[in-house]
């Protein structure tokens, strides 16, 4: 590994050491994780959603193990913004790396609430709304996939913060890049694509779901195709920045990202597997781009040839 | 809890399809407790993409044995391994049995391949404690008895033991048993698991469980694997938070 690469990008206002994120809701609070690898070593981690009161998720079974993917019913378990700011944030400020809040909400106020409270701590450096989870019914869903809520809830978490604002989208709509075109026409600062893919499975004897919740949503390398469409989807028609993710599980796949368009990515089942991918992959980058001679990861955004 | 790459050692074939997995790994078999478990890649490839998690079976010096029965994909390659092949295992993971508490006699409860974590506690348990075991299975074919101790055996079909389940055969020796102070300590099917919190809660006596549920990281960060508490509102991890717990703490 050479001193001379510059592995740094800026994701509108948001700089990061490196591209290299961890993605929401597969590194929970960095506690944990933080026995397995080296969090300084990474451009940043996304907390787990948050929602303004604590809620305990779906009950079991959460999971279901599909071919070279997951499922997963969650249901957005976490401890709630109070018990975050007085039990998480000690650590996460210890951390030498940039720490993204990620808000799922029920309701649009409830969004710009957590903002509001959260933006006050110095350690969030951004927020990442979670529009788009599939497992919540009487939210996720709905604000993803309704353009005008959308639009509604970016214009309102930006009024709530000066800090970088990025919308995660849903996968799971039929035309990405006009959500990406209201997020930004409504001051979000970057998207990241994609959230999971909605996707169910069944025992075939008792014909019953294997989820309580009978849907989850599909994460894994089954869709990293289908995420790269989407990230390079959203290139080619606006001009925003993108955090890629969707089965990255390797620092050839993080490459492909940031080649049809992204300017970050994030991992996120793979550190269920390798919690110390993350590293791996910030170390891949760098000889990569050593052995390519070129000096800067951010210049390897977009430049995809058709 | 660290991830390490050990040498299998030994593959030992028990009997219908029960295989046990002796692996050289002293940096958890060092400080692994009994009742804890591992989750191990049983393949570089994303098939299976995710790790299997499987409670110690027993510890050797710097060896840990794994239990495992022959019937997916997973256990199918971990069978498969060569003797001094790499194993990419991630332990040791959750809490384990308190068996240093005040009591005469552990009562062992296993149902199938829910007695895999019984020789690791029956090696640390104290001497002085009196050993009683039940074990159960459907038919005698399921009943695993390796490494266990002072043992009686019930097979729903009556085919091996005692004919009828463990918990009623546990019943049929509660005299025998309930003389000392016991505590019960049990691992094995959901189903059995239930039955046996409802046996201890009945009669009163000191109980804990190893539950199992699907589960991805094996460490927290999934939040894949609730079970519910009856203590408090919400959920415990199983990974984290159990595998093991009294009885008491959660509904089953």
């Amino acid at each position: 590994m050479t001193n001379n690469i510059d592995l740094s990008v800026n994701i509108g206002s948001l700089k990061l050491k490196n591209p290299v994120i961890l993605a929401s809701g597969t590194v929970g609070y960095g506690n944990e994780i933080s026995n397995l690898t080296d969090l300084s070593k990474l451009g940043a981690i996304v907390t787990k959603s948050l929602s303004l009161k604590p809620r305990k998720g779906n009950p079991p079974q959460r999971i279901v193990e599909t071919a070279a993917g997951m499922l997963n019913a969650i249901g957005l378990a976490n401890i709630g913004v109070e018990e975050f700011i007085k039990e998480k944030i000690p650590f996460l400020s210890q951390l030498n790396t940039s720490i993204i809040c990620n808000i799922a909400a029920s309701s649009i106020d409830e969004y710009a609430e957590c903002v509001r409270i959260l933006t006050k701590e110095d350690t969030i450096k951004a927020f990442e709304i979670n529009i788009s989870c599939p497992n919540v019914k009487e939210g996720g869903l709905i604000f993803g996939h309704d353009i005008k809520a959308v639009a509604k809830v970016t214009e309102k978490v930006r009024a709530a913060t000066d800090k970088p604002v990025i919308i995660k989208l849903s996968p799971n709509v039929p035309d990405i890049a006009s959500y990406a075109r209201v997020v930004k026409e409504e001051g979000g600062d970057a998207v990241s694509a994609i959230n999971t893919l909605v996707g169910t499975s069944f025992n075939i004897y008792t014909r019953k779901p294997k989820l309580f919740n009978i849907t989850g949503g599909l994460s894994g390398p089954a869709i990293k195709p289908v995420a790269l469409a989407k990230v390079l989807e959203i290139k080619r028609n606006v001009d925003i920045p993108i955090i890629g993710l969707g089965g990255i599980m390797c620092w050839q796949d993080a490459v492909e990202f940031m080649i049809v368009g992204a300017s970050a990515v994030q991992l996120g089942t793979v550190n269920f597997i390798n919690p110390n991918a993350g590293v791996e992959i910030v170390n891949g980058l760098s000889d990569y781009l050593t052995k390519m001679s070129i000096d800067k990861v951010s210049s390897l955004t977009g430049t995809f040839v058709i | 809890m660290q991830i390490t790459n050990s040498k299998v050692a030994q593959i030992i074939e028990l009997e219908n399809s029960i295989n046990l997995i002796k692996v050289h790994c002293p940096e958890i078999a060092l400080s692994a407790a009994p009742g804890q478990f591992c989750n191990i890649k049983v393949s570089e490839s994303t098939f299976p993409l995710l790790r299997r998690p499987f409670s110690i079976c027993d510890v050797d010096g710097e060896f840990i044995y794994f239990m495992f029965n022959l019937v997916g994909e997973g256990t199918k390659l971990l069978a498969h391994k060569k003797i001094g092949e790499e194993l990419d295992i991630l332990g040791p993971l959750g809490n384990g049995f308190n068996y240093n508490d005040d009591y005469e006699a552990a009562v062992f409860v296993g149902g199938g391949l829910g007695v895999a974590p019984f020789p690791f506690l029956l090696q640390r348990i104290p001497s002085d404690k009196k050993i009683f075991s039940f074990i159960g299975g459907r038919s005698a074919k399921d009943v695993i008895t390796y490494g266990q101790k002072n043992y009686l055996i019930s097979t729903d079909d009556g085919s091996k033991g005692f004919k009828g389940n463990v918990i009623e055969l546990l019943n049929e020796n509660l005299k025998l048993i309930a003389s000392s102070n016991i505590k019960i300590f049990g691992c094995g099917p959901t189903p059995m698991l239930r039955a046996l919190k409802d046996f201890a809660i009945q009669n009163n006596l000191n109980c804990e469980v190893s539950t199992e549920c699907a589960m991805a990281c094996g460490f927290g960060i999934c939040q894949g694997c609730p079970i519910q508490a009856a203590d408090k509102e919400g959920y415990y991890l199983v990974c984290k938070d159990g595998p093991v717990f009294d009885v008491k703490k959660v509904v089953i």
